[in-house]
């Protein structure tokens, strides 16, 4: 199988994520790329007690996930990758080219960022980068769950 | 030693339902704040959490032992400041024991909500 999913979600490992995508898409392994969290044993404790033993889960910085992200992405298994901002999801993509879509299922509100859907909230500058990455032909989507449409990029930003 | 707050951690409005059952049942008001985590990213979560456990001491009882309201709950346990315990399968049970058992440390706060809650599962057969 492959990456099945490539979500930008700010909660990184949750509910969501583990149950409502991993469920349906049976999901193996889950690799989480976040500088900070992959270099923070503590961390990397606190997001394992979410997921069932049966899931693998790994952690990577950005450089380490596009060095093996072609690995994943032939891996037998089904996985899911999450990184938790658009700046993370813009470096993997300039770097790996296999990148081809992203799914927003969570981005919150912050000072500066206004509301485009009930669960994503971006700032004018986000907003364009996700445009930017769409222009150079990644499918941009989002979609807090499974069962919800995917809402085109176009139509949030 | 100042009495314990209880902050009750949830998904969606379980917490809120917690806390109202438990003043239903007991009368007591005020020793219980819920928290949902509808809306919120790590960092909004964080907030409510601030704003809830205040100078502390409290016990953070979290739905789940894993997601984003546990996550955020240990994070904000480790580097809050406060004296702060965290218990993970909140249930009406052990909130009900806690109500009643505030002038005891967190930990030994969170050992014995443990330990009431646990006590209330069973599988009753006929």
């Amino acid at each position: 199988m492959t990456l099945a999913l490539y979500r930008i979600d700010d909660r990184l490992i949750h509910g969501q994520v583990v149950v409502g995508w991993g469920q349906p898409l049976d999901v193996s392994f889950i690799v989480l790329v976040d500088d900070e969290v992959s270099s923070s044993d503590w961390e990397q404790d606190l997001y394992r007690m979410g997921v069932p033993p049966q899931i693998e889960v790994i952690f990577a910085s950005v450089e380490k996930a596009a060095e093996l992200l072609p690995g994943w992405e032939s891996d037998a298994r089904v996985g899911i990758l999450l990184v938790g901002d658009i700046d993370t999801a813009v470096a993997l993509a300039g770097r790996v080219p296999q990148v081809r879509r992203f799914n927003v299922g969570g981005v919150h509100h912050r000072t500066g960022r206004k509301e485009r859907l009930r669960f994503v909230y971006l700032t004018d500058d986000e907003a364009a980068k996700l445009r930017q990455l769409a222009a150079r032909g990644i499918e941009v989507t989002a979609q807090d769950v499974p069962t919800a449409r995917a809402v085109p990029v176009g139509e949030f930003t | 030693m100042s009495e314990l707050r209880g902050v009750v951690v949830s998904h969606a409005a379980v917490a809120q339902a917690l806390v109202a059952a438990v003043t239903a049942i007991t009368g007591i008001e005020g020793a219980l704040t819920p928290i949902s985590n509808e809306g919120c990213g790590t960092e909004a979560l964080g907030e409510r959490l601030r704003e809830a456990v205040g100078s502390g001491p409290a016990v953070l009882f979290v739905d789940l032992p894993g997601g984003s309201c546990f996550t955020s709950s240990a994070r904000y346990a480790k580097k809050g400041g406060a004296d702060i315990a965290v218990v993970t399968g909140v249930n009406l049970a052990m909130l009900l024991d806690f109500v009643f058992n505030r002038d005891i440390p967190p930990a030994e706060a969170a050992r014995r909500a443990v330990d009431a809650g646990g006590k209330a599962i069973r599988v009753t057969s006929s």
